[in-house]
Order: structure tokens, then C-alpha cells, then sequence
């Protein structure tokens, strides 16, 4: 295994995990873009400029894109999160070559006026597909609660009134502000030649313009607040609560996530004993998220409409008392014992160690092998637990319920 | 590699392949005693007893029994599916010895603790509340269960009434009767020594006592159409159409075929309902497979009011198959089918999966290479005339939304 690295002159970034026996290789584009880049007037165009990087080139149409990806038979996919959009496909090796030209040439699409409109509609029957699923939109009405004005208090999706109101040339505005090409990270892992790769990215990404890129990453502070939406067509009542947690590039996290899995873990957690065995709840789990900036520690919790008063009264009593008196030797080695263990296995998978490289780098421009992630989670003690704790409240909380409602 | 086969006298059958290049080991357990044997009015039971038995076996409580899972880093998972109750779990290749014997204890020694009976029971009445909101998964149950009737379209986890009904006394004979070694099936992927993963099955599982199986009894499908009111803002659609079991000889004619209808981004039902028409955001085809019958469930979801277009390109789309499939077509699905079947050999888990899932079907389990070449030797001439002589037809539908559509005529 080898870590290689590269940068053109136009400051597109290649890093690679180079794993010469391993039977496929994945491959994406990572660009610093998403919904915090964006103002209120045009929501959701990360996302929606993410499917329309699928519709075609000035060599290519929609049809070819698709069509082509399945001939090398690729599984491939993209997705927009707050701070980036991806593009990702894992392939067999002897198809590197073909699919670093295809993923080069979709990510300078053309954004046709047909092509547009026929997608509106797609991304519109999407906002309509997650206004029926649960938690129906509650994620993001919490995130916008807890962030307010921050950067990443913004939906991914938009709303189909911001996305109806999207224009092609809105969103080649916000393309030429945004896929510089010193704003894109080229990641692999896996069966990969990186000198084939390199020349490929020279050749085919070596024209895009460089061009400045800012983006805004300030920390959020969290703050308590209590939201219930109402929607009568639901069964269970569910709650996102959201409170302050370490950033992408704090040393922190690493604590952070196992304080998360002692917590709220779906399985042996401490909120799996009290609300899930019990079969009080059907969901509690709490998560650590990490963004440039600031990050967050939220918690999912779903029950019946009745009994979430009382599940939350015991959501906050498991929290208090952690904060109080933070966690046992047993339960940290318990946890580094499961997500250790998560992360070899899922690490024998070339595409998985694609995502920990592209992320790592495009975060904090940084690579780590396997090795050096479990070395991270080894070396956490419970005194890093208690600092934890002490300076990030997990109390301290901005919850949203959405469901029939229940009684005050 | 060489798959290995070994059946116990009591009737258990051990499956497994080496994968020396990777470092973990992947375990699955599957014991006949899916939710097709529950009591008629007592539907859920199975998903309840498999609830029941992660509540202490052996020497420990449920408390116990998941903190030694965790300290040997294995992520447990559990399914209740018409024909088992399943395992599964990955960890480091070490740990394998220790997370079998585990096992055992769960399948072989549950505590089945009569205290713990009403938690387990909340946590099940949770998963059925659950599926009221998840309109997707509400829409193509009630598919299944009027394509299969009794007891095979059988929903795992019942109704809140049925699974209030169920007695301790029903999840220990329940238990008594359904978990034995024969018709049970281990199956282990990864980096193993197959001799001694022999030996340490026959001495955890190998006194484990056979007893007969019961056969389910069986009430005719009901087929058709059932609409389901709903004021939801998308109209869910199903549809299901008789195939070939896995089984059966024709079995990849028929999954080729589907590959077509649905397999990636240049497939036809993606090709005409999302990227031509926009009327939907996920549409799919899948087979699926009884051991002596298969049928191919279709989904899509859209808003109300392109619903009643959504399912006539969907039908149209089914019925054009019977047409037959370019040579196009099918060179980009074994493209696909290829590469899936090589990145199965990086990771143990779905290897261990798809080995169970073709000895319960097959009786036997099919190499990568075989599997392989079954993929290379797909021929146009063959799919085609598969598929004229088994036109998809007999439709059965659901929808679930705001307003019932109009099935397209025949």
C-alpha cells in the first residue's frame, strides 16, 4: 500500500491509496461545495447541479453519460452534503482509464435549458419523496434551528419554490464561482496506476480554469430551543437534537465519535439500554458530525406520540448523567473495541478507503492510513472523554419533534 | 477458491470459502423457523422469538451477551424472513472461534428470560408502527402478500393485535418446535481454516438434536389490484408479475432480462419513467425468489397527480420486454454483473450471504468463476425466447396515495 500525491498546475488535487493486489479501484471527484455555499435565492443548486452534471457535455448526451457508465460497468453514484459534492464510481482496473475521462468530462456539463427543466422535475418529485419519509424533513428544520444564520443552517435540497425558481444561468453563476479546479480533490483507492492517472487528469481536467474560491467557516454556538411541527398523517413522533461537537480538523473527534458510540450507539449503548431494550423507543442514537468550522453531536430519537415527553425527559437524564460523571474504562474499551473492528472490515473495500482518503483530504488536507485512525481511537482515554464532555454541554441542545404531536 | 461443504449428521449444513486476502471473517446462521411458521393469530411471533433470544443464552444476559459481541468487534445483525430466522455478523478473522461459540449459545441455549417478554414485545410493536410511516416499504408488502398469499407474502413482524396476543408459553414451544440443526444452514466467508471451522461446528453444534420440520399450510394469492387511501404527498406504486424461482434452469434468462428493465443508469425503466419523463425520482425491477416460484416486484414513487402516468410507462415498459433485449443491452449488463461478482470478493459479509442464500435455493453453492461464466454465456437468442415465452403478465398492483388510478388495459 502506497499514498501518492500530485498537484497540476492548475491546482487540481490528486491523492491516491495505491493497493496494487486489490481487485477494484473507486474513484470521484470531490469538490469543496454545498449547501453552506449557497444564499437563500438559490437553494438547492449544489444538489441540483449535481444531477445535472449527469445530463451531458458538449461530447456527450445525458443517455451517453448513463449509457457509458454502464458499459464499463461501474456502480457509481454522487451525493451533496452541506460542504461537498461528490462523484464516485468503483470499477474493475481495466476500466480506470475510460472512467477518469467520463468523470472529467461530466464535471463540465453543459446544462442544456431541456435537460434542466426535465430534471426540475426530478429534484421535485425528490423534495416531494422526503416530505412522505420520516423524519419528514425534521434534520434539516433542526439543522436551520440550531445554526440559524451560520453557513450550514441551509437545506441541501432547497424547497420547490427555490428550486422551481433556478435558471441554468444561476447555476452556471454559481458553477463558475465554485468547481474551480484548486477547488477539487481527484481521490482513489484501491487497484489504481497512478502514473496513468496523473497523465488522464492532465490531459483531461489540465484546461480547467483556477480561479479563487471563499468560503466562510465560522464555529456555532449551541443554544437550547424546543420546536414541535405537526404532521397529522404520521404514526411515530420523532425528535432530532442537536447540540455543539468537535470540527473536522480538531484532534478532538476521534474522542467525540467514541463518546457517541458509549452514548448513543444502535446496539450496547447507553440510550439502547434505557429506550430501545426497554422497548420504549424504536430509534436513540446519538452521532458525532464533523464540518469545517464546527461540528455537531445530534441525536435521532422515534417512539410512539405518547411516550416521547417522558423518552426525552430519559434521553436527558442519560445525557446528564455522562456529563456528570463521564464514562467507565469498560465502556471506552467496549467502543474502541466495535469501531476499530468497523473500520478494518469496511477498509477491505477499495471504494470505502476512497471516501476516508477524498474526505480526509479535501477536510484537512491530510492522508491517514487505516493504521493511523485505529492508532487515534487506541490512544483516547477517559480523561479525553471527561475533557470532552466539559467543554462541549451535550445538554445543551436544540430539539425538533414532528409527528401527530403529544400532550404538553 | 474451492467452496467447501460439509453436512453434520444432525442434518447442519457448514458452507465456506477462503478469502486469504482479506482479514476478516464473515458468519451467517440461518435456522428454518421464519415468520411462514407462526401461528395463524399469531403472526410476528418469529421476530419476537428472534428478539427474545438476544436477551440472554448460555451463561449470559443480554447485557453480557452484547458487550462480549462488542469486545470481539462483531457487528450482529438479525433477520426474520419467510423461510429463517438469520445471524450475521463480521469481525476480525481472530475472533471467529469465540463468536461461534456465541452463536451457539444464542440458537442452541436462549434464556428466552419470561422478564423480559413485554421489552421485547414494545420493541416489536415499535417496527410495526414503524411501517405505517414508511409508505414505500407498506406498499410493497401488501404487493407480496397478495402476489404469495399464506404463508409466503407473510409481512415478518405482524400486527399490533397479533403480536399483543403472544404468550411466553407460545415463544418457548414455538422455539421447541422450529430451531434445529437439520434444514439450518452456517455459512463463513474470509480469512478461514476450513478443517478447523470444521471441527469447532462439530463440537459447538454437533450434539444439537434434529427433530421434523412442520410445512406450512398454504391459502391461494389473492392477485389483482388494492388501492390504499392515503393523504400522502406521493402515490406509491407496485407491481408484481409470476417469474422462475432461482432455481429453476431459466432462472438467469429471467434475471438478465430485469438486469435490463433495471439494472443502472441506462436501464430501461430509468431510461423512460426518470430520465425521458421526469415523473418519478426511484423506480426499480427486482426478482425475487421462493424456493418452488419467483416473481419480479416493481416500485416507483411519484406525486399524485403524474401517478396515473407513472404506472402506464411502467406497464408499457414490462410489456414492450416481451419483445425481446438488444445485443447492447445485455453487453452492458454483464459488464455490470461482472464487476459485481469480482467486488464480492472484497467483502466477506455479502460473500457469506450469497453462499447461504444458493445452498438454501440450489443445494449447493456456485463459485465466483462458475458464476462467471454463467454471466459470459448469456446469449440474446436465449433471453428472447425466455422472454416470448413468458411475457411478463397476471399483474398484481398496489398504490398507495391520495387517489386510486386506472389499470392499463390489456
Amino acid at each position: 500500500m502506497q499514498f501518492r500525491r500530485h498537484t497540476l498546475s492548475n491546482g487540481l488535487e490528486i491523492v491516491a491509496e495505491c493497493v496494487p493486489d486489490a481487485h477494484s479501484l473507486g474513484l470521484a471527484f470531490f469538490v469543496r461545495t454545498g449547501a453552506r455555499d449557497e444564499t437563500a435565492e438559490i437553494s438547492g443548486v449544489s444538489h441540483f447541479l449535481e444531477h445535472m452534471v449527469f445530463k451531458g457535455t458538449p461530447k456527450r448526451s445525458a443517455a451517453d453519460v448513463n449509457r457509458e457508465l454502464d458499459e464499463i460497468g461501474s456502480h457509481s453514484n454522487a451525493y451533496t452534503s452541506e460542504e461537498q459534492t461528490v462523484y464516485h464510481a468503483a470499477v474493475l482496473p481495466e476500466y480506470q482509464g475510460r472512467l477518469t475521462e467520463l468523470l472529467s468530462d461530466i464535471l463540465r456539463p453543459s446544462l442544456r435549458i431541456e435537460d434542466f427543466e426535465t430534471e426540475k422535475s426530478v429534484i421535485l418529485e425528490e423534495i416531494a419523496k422526503y416530505d412522505d419519509e420520516p423524519p419528514y424533513g425534521a434534520f434539516e428544520k433542526c439543522m436551520a434551528a440550531y445554526f440559524g444564520d451560520h453557513p450550514l443552517g441551509k437545506s441541501i435540497l432547497g424547497t420547490s419554490a427555490s428550486v422551481s425558481a433556478l435558471t441554468p444561468e444561476k447555476m452556471r453563476a454559481y458553477f463558475e464561482q465554485r468547481y474551480s479546479a484548486a477547488n477539487i480533490v481527484l481521490a482513489a483507492a484501491g487497484n489504481v496506476d497512478f502514473e496513468r492517472l496523473v497523465s488522464d487528469a492532465q490531459q483531461y481536467c489540465g484546461d480547467w480554469k483556477q480561479f479563487p474560491v471563499h468560503r466562510a467557516a465560522p464555529r456555532a454556538a449551541a443554544h437550547s430551543d424546543f420546536r414541535e411541527i405537526v404532521k397529522e398523517t404520521a404514526t411515530q413522533q420523532y425528535a432530532i437534537q442537536i447540540g455543539a461537537g468537535p470540527a473536522a480538523s480538531d484532534p478532538e473527534r476521534y474522542a467525540s465519535r467514541l463518546l457517541a458510540s458509549i452514548v448513543g450507539d444502535s446496539s450496547g449503548s447507553r440510550l439502547f439500554w434505557e429506550l430501545v431494550d426497554t422497548g420504549r423507543a424504536e430509534w436513540a442514537v446519538l452521532e458525532a458530525h464533523e464540518y469545517q468550522g464546527t461540528g455537531i453531536m445530534i441525536t435521532y430519537l422515534s417512539s410512539s406520540p405518547e411516550s416521547m415527553p417522558e423518552n426525552l425527559e430519559r434521553t436527558q437524564a442519560v445525557l446528564r448523567d455522562v456529563e456528570q460523571n463521564g464514562v467507565s474504562d469498560d465502556e471506552l474499551l467496549r467502543a474502541k473495541s466495535k469501531i476499530c473492528s468497523q473500520l478494518v472490515l469496511s477498509s477491505e473495500r477499495p471504494s470505502s478507503r476512497m471516501f476516508a482518503v477524498g474526505n480526509g483530504w479535501i477536510q484537512r488536507q491530510e492522508y491517514r492510513t487505516v493504521r493511523d485512525a485505529l492508532n487515534a481511537y487506541q490512544a483516547v482515554t477517559v480523561a479525553d472523554i471527561r475533557d470532552l464532555i466539559d467543554k462541549y454541554q451535550l445538554t445543551k441542545q436544540t430539539t425538533v419533534s414532528i409527528g401527530p404531536g403529544f400532550p404538553a | 477458491m474451492p467452496i467447501h461443504v460439509h453436512q453434520y449428521a444432525n442434518g447442519l449444513v457448514l458452507v465456506a470459502e477462503s478469502m486469504p486476502w482479506v482479514e476478516s471473517a464473515a458468519l451467517a446462521v440461518l435456522v428454518r423457523a421464519g415468520c411462514a411458521y407462526d401461528p395463524p393469530d399469531r403472526e410476528g411471533q418469529a421476530a419476537l422469538t428472534c428478539e427474545m433470544l438476544q436477551r440472554g443464552c448460555g451463561a449470559r444476559d443480554s447485557r453480557q451477551f452484547i458487550e462480549d459481541l462488542e469486545l470481539l468487534g462483531v457487528d450482529i445483525s438479525s433477520v426474520v424472513s419467510n423461510y429463517h430466522v438469520s445471524f450475521g455478523g463480521a469481525m476480525p478473522a481472530d475472533n471467529l472461534a469465540a463468536t461461534l461459540a456465541i452463536f451457539a449459545d444464542l440458537v442452541r441455549r436462549p434464556m428466552l428470560p419470561p422478564d423480559q417478554l413485554e421489552d421485547a414485545r414494545q420493541g416489536c410493536l415499535q417496527s410495526v408502527r414503524a411501517l405505517e410511516d414508511d409508505l414505500s416499504s407498506k406498499t410493497m408488502q401488501c404487493l407480496v402478500r397478495r402476489h404469495y398469499a399464506e404463508p409466503w407474502g407473510r409481512p415478518s413482524q405482524g400486527t399490533i393485535e397479533s403480536v399483543e396476543r403472544i404468550a411466553q408459553s407460545d415463544i418457548e414451544a414455538g422455539y421447541r418446535a422450529l430451531f434445529r440443526p437439520n434444514d439450518a444452514i452456517i455459512s463463513v466467508a474470509g480469512k478461514i481454516e476450513f478443517d478447523k471451522l470444521r471441527d469447532d461446528i462439530a463440537r459447538l453444534f454437533g450434539d444439537w438434536q434434529s427433530i421434523p420440520g412442520p410445512g406450512p399450510r398454504e391459502t391461494p394469492p389473492l392477485r389483482g389490484y388494492q388501492h390504499i387511501g392515503c393523504e400522502s404527498t406521493q402515490t406509491h406504486i407496485g407491481i408484481a408479475f409470476p417469474s422462475v424461482p432461482f432455481a429453476s434452469p431459466e432462472y438467469y434468462q429471467a434475471r438478465a432480462a430485469i438486469g435490463v428493465l433495471s439494472d443502472g443508469m441506462s436501464s430501461r425503466l430509468f431510461t423512460e419513467v426518470r430520465e425521458k419523463r421526469a415523473l418519478c425520482y426511484s423506480v426499480m425491477a427486482s426478482c425475487h425468489s421462493l424456493r418452488d416460484r419467483g416473481s419480479v416486484l416493481c416500485y416507483s414513487g411519484t406525486t399524485t397527480e403524474r401517478a396515473q402516468e407513472t404506472l402506464n410507462v411502467m406497464v408499457a415498459e414490462l410489456r414492450r420486454l416481451a419483445e425481446g433485449i438488444t445485443g447492447e443491452e445485455l453487453h452492458r449488463l454483464q459488464a455490470r454483473l461482472k464487476s459485481s461478482l469480482i467486488m464480492q470478493q472484497e467483502s466477506s459479509p455479502a460473500r457469506a450471504r450469497a453462499m447461504a442464500a444458493e445452498w438454501f435455493h440450489l443445494g449447493r453453492v456456485q463459485t465466483l468463476e462458475e458464476l462467471k461464466s454463467i454471466v459470459d454465456g448469456l446469449s440474446v437468442p436465449r433471453i428472447n425466447c425466455y422472454l416470448a415465452e413468458n411475457a411478463p403478465r397476471e399483474f398484481s398492483y398496489v398504490t398507495l396515495g391520495a387517489r386510486q388510478l386506472d389499470l392499463p388495459a390489456d
